[in-house]
């Protein structure tokens, strides 16, 4: 069986979702589908909190999008692309307002206008936010918004196993339909991908359980490269046990992070000192990548606190008072409530590092083209990029409207103008695709092989030692030889289910499948990068290099299997590299 | 189980009181004609919830249990399903609530099972587009560069109906939805309210005939079982109950009223 369409979209989360109705903005006459793992509205852009960040409006005169692209730019120390940068603080703006005029309830000043609280790295408040429920806000208002365009086709609960390239071109995907466990291949003139992130390939994460690279691996294996993989964010505070994030948010409205004495430590960090108020970009409100490498720093000081499931630091928002906390961080106090038994209005909360965000991704351009014809990706999955080594808070969201609108009017724009070709290759490839997803069905049962879960279990915390917040070449050599040999053990894993029926398990091999070659992307680019920079810290080789390194990685994998590492300049416009200064 | 099978399932978690048996609904509606019950016992931590018991069961015990989740942090809405006879998010219930056990963990009640703890929403993706759950906007649009004004007291009308995450708990509690699938359903008439009572939208006129519609409130006997099992207070037997008022006093407006001057 073969459907067909103008526009394949995999991914229903924010940024597909965004692309989509930019589609069918652009020209109503294009079919275009939605191909998602999960309901749209379960997409992972549901868990986000804080805020998007913007520059506010016309009458909040001391901001400016100079301002917005200079912390962006600071903040990811200096490897974004400033043409992209200069392009997203503008259209961030459109895109909130956007979103403003389709319904989102974005949290209010008392006058009715849109209100703005502060962010990690943000020199002026400009982070937009529905309480701190912002990203499930955010989907369902763009879900629903989708719902009125009744002519984009959704595939719901369909995980897409392969992209279908011929001539050079990408022609369509190969998806499995959970319910039925039919396979189909999907004819497509472009296919734009919207997967979202890899946290998973970590084994202590805020992401949810989908967040497995899956769009980073198809278009690896489809010969797109991959830019800038080794630059993961740790955010620094998840709950110990389960990793669940505790917004920045909480920060911005003034919470402390103190040690096992009380202190706040981030004031030996050359992050400034402490004030009563918070201060924009100094200690709590300093950027990610510094905040979770003073952790380490503490915690090899000793001054730590040892809590049940390792070392944690404090985070205090008790003199922020119970009102403030229900009306701004009412989230962060459920969740604080259910996952850790703890009330944040009377008690500290504990918190550790947590692997967040992936600033790498599919190469693409400004548009969301990758260099491969008819492929476009946007959202966390790609990599444009703004982001360089160091993704501020509250930019993800603002970005994955912002790009997802454009690959859609990007893909829009190419599929008018690209004449038809042969499908009979395209199908013959499906139908291959559609074989070895039925052998691997059957042939991995009862071959007596390992179980999925013990070779993910040990990806992950290979992952974590080799190639965490700090890393250097031993650790990371050590973290590509085990994944080699994941990877060969993963040939030999069997399940049990050979049910065609939802089958979870059959899914989650195929994800397992595709978190290995991203994690080997991760940890090769890393290694290939002699130099720290953001959140690529190498304890071998300390301080920044912008001779060598102020410049994208591009892993790719070469015919042969193996992956090569190239190196494409930063563009810079107008903010030449200089000293990340925080604090003072 | 062998000791490193545990040792992977559950790293840096010491805090073991024992174990708790899961006794989970078993189903392949293509193989066999009726539910069975399969037994596992699972390690009872403190901080484990239902869903860590499951996981637990499929990654170490049997993968070819089959469910549903993702987020874990009780806002994506997957993860619903019957836990010892009501229905809850598994990942924010805990085993130690349940404690010594057994829990039975079954599907959510009132929709068709796909396969054990997968059940079908199908009906639900369906009806929700007909309640028109998006933003009409009237003549008074604001122009492309600025936001429509909405006070912090005028989001207080509809923001607790926009806390919908549809996760389906209200219909599987429903005992209207049980004996009349056509009920448009909590839910649903939740989030077409959350944009009825929202100061920027114009689409009350536009939702009127579905729920006004026998299918839509009328069918309500106000039970309010839905509002007992919404896990993020959205309370739709509320919303229900509000436009019945709205529905009626605009009934009677119709018949004093000739059309035009409404
Ligand atoms: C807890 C948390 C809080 C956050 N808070 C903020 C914040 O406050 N501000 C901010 O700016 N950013 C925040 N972020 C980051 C931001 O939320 C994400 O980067 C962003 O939502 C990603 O959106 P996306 O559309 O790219 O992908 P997702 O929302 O992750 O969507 C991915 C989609 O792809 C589909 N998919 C994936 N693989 C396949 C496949 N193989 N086949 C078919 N479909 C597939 C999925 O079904 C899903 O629909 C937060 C992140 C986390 C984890
Ligand atoms: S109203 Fe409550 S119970 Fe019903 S779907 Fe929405 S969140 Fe779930
Ligand atoms: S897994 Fe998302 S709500 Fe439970």
């Amino acid at each position: 069986m073969a459907a067909w369409h103008n526009v394949v979209i995999i991914g229903g989360g924010g940024a597909g979702l965004r692309a989509a109705i930019a589609i069918a903005e652009a020209n109503p006459k294009l079919n275009v589908a939605i191909v998602s793992k999960v309901y749209p509205m379960r997409s992972h852009t549901v868990s986000a909190e804080g805020g998007a960040a913007a520059v506010a409006g016309r009458d909040d005169a001391d901001d400016s999008f100079d301002e917005h692209a200079y912390d962006t730019v600071s903040g990811s120390d200096w490897l974004c692309d400033q043409d992209a940068v200069e392009a997203f603080v503008v259209e961030a703006r459109r895109e909130l307002l956007q979103l403003e005029h389709w319904g989102c309830p974005w949290s209010r000043r008392p006058d009715g206008r849109i209100a703005v609280r502060a962010f990690g790295g943000m020199k002026k408040k400009r982070t937009w936010f529905a309480a701190d429920k912002t990203g499930f806000h955010l989907l369902h208002t763009l879900f629903q918004t989708a719902l009125s365009y009744s002519d984009i086709v959704r595939y719901d609960e369909w995980f897409v196993t392969k992209l279908l390239v011929h001539d050079g071109r990408v022609r369509g995907v190969v998806a499995v339909e959970l319910a039925t466990g039919a396979t189909e291949t999907i004819v497509a003139d472009a296919v734009i991908v919207c997967t979202g992130g890899c946290g998973r390939v970590f084994p202590f994460t805020t992401n949810a359980n989908i967040k497995t690279g899956d769009g980073m691996a198809l278009a690896y294996q489809a010969g797109a490269p991959l830019k800038d993989m080794e630059f993961v964010q740790y955010h620094p505070t998840g709950l110990p046990f389960t990793g669940i994030l505790i917004t920045e948010a909480a920060r911005a409205e003034g919470g402390w992070l103190l040690n096992k004495d009380g202190y706040r430590y981030l004031q030996d960090y050359d992050l400034g000192s402490p004030t009563d108020q918070p201060t924009m970009r100094s200690m709590e409100l300093g950027p990610r990548d510094r905040l979770s490498q003073a952790f380490v720093h503490e915690m090899e000081k000793g001054r730590t606190i040892e809590h049940e499931a390792g070392h944690v630091v404090h985070l205090d928002l008790r003199h922020l008072g119970k009102e403030l906390i229900d009306s701004r961080l009412p989230f962060v106090r459920e969740l604080c409530a259910s996952y850790q038994n703890i009330d944040p209005v009377s008690e500290l909360v504990p918190v550790r590092p947590v692997v967040h965000y992936m600033m790498g991704g599919i190469h693409t351009d400004i548009n969301g083209a990758t260099p491969l014809t008819g492929l476009y990706a946007a959202g966390e999955v790609a990599c444009v990029s703004i982001n360089g080594a160091n993704r501020l808070g509250s930019n993800s969201l603002p970005e994955l409207l912002v790009f997802g609108a454009r690959a859609g009017k990007a893909a829009a724009e190419f599929v008018s103008d690209v004449p038809g070709a042969a499908t009979g290759p395209v199908l013959a490839q499906g139908r291959d695709e559609e074989r070895r997803l039925h052998r691997e069905l059957a042939g991995r049962h009862g071959s007596g092989g390992e179980r999925l879960a013990d070779i993910r279990t040990e990806m992950q915390d290979a992952m974590e030692a080799g190639a965490g917040i700090y890393r250097d070449e031993a650790s990371l050599i050590k973290a590509i030889d085990k994944v080699a040999e994941l990877k060969e053990r993963f040939a030999r894993a069997a399940i049990d289910d050979t049910s065609r029926t939802f089958n979870t398990e059959l899914i989650a091999m195929l994800e397992l499948s595709g978190m290995l070659d991203v994690a080997e992307c991760i940890v090769a680019s890393a290694l290939r990068r002699e130099e720290s920079r953001g959140a690529h810290q190498r304890t071998d080789f300390p301080g920044r290099n912008d001779e060598k390194y102020l410049a994208h990685s591009l892993i790719r994998r070469t015919p042969a299997g193996e992956s090569r590492v190239d190196y494409l300049p930063v563009t810079i416009t107008r903010w030449p590299p200089g000293e990340r200064v925080y604090g003072r | 189980m062998s000791e490193t099978d545990d040792k992977h399932a559950v790293p840096d978690m010491p805090d073991t009181t024992g174990t708790i048996t899961m006794e989970v609904a078993r189903f392949r509606p293509d193989r066999e004609s009726e539910p069975s019950w399969d037994s596992y016992d699972v390690p009872l931590r403190k901080e484990w919830a239902v869903l860590d018991g499951l996981n637990h069961i499929k990654d170490q015990l049997d993968g070819t249990l089959s469910y549903r989740w993702s987020c874990r942090m009780g806002i994506c809405g997957s993860c619903g399903m019957t836990v010892n006879g009501e229905p809850k998010l598994t990942c924010s219930t805990f085993l130690t609530d349940y404690a010594p056990g057994p829990v039975r963990v079954e599907p959510l009640a009132n929709f068709p099972v796909i396969r054990d703890l997968v059940v079908d929403i199908e009906d639900f993706m369906a009806k929700l587009p007909t309640v028109k759950p998006w933003l009409v906007s009237g003549d008074e649009e604001p122009a492309e560069d600025s936001e429509y004004r909405q006070t912090p007291a005028e989001m207080d009308d509809y923001r607790r109906y926009s806390m919908c995450i549809n996760c389906m708990l209200c219909y599987s509690a429903c005992p209207v939805y049980a004996l009349d699938p056509d009920f448009i359903g909590p839910a649903a008439i939740a989030l077409a309210q959350r944009y009825n009572l929202d100061s920027r939208d114009e689409g009350n006129e536009d939702r009127r005939d579905v729920l006004a519609s026998a299918e839509g409130v009328w069918a309500c006997t106000f039970v309010g079982e839905c509002s007992v099992a919404c896990p993020k207070d959205v309370d739709p037997a509320g919303a229900i109950q509000r436009y019945k008022l709205t529905a009626a006093t605009q009934a009677v407006k119709d018949l004093l009223l000739p059309r035009g001057a409404r």
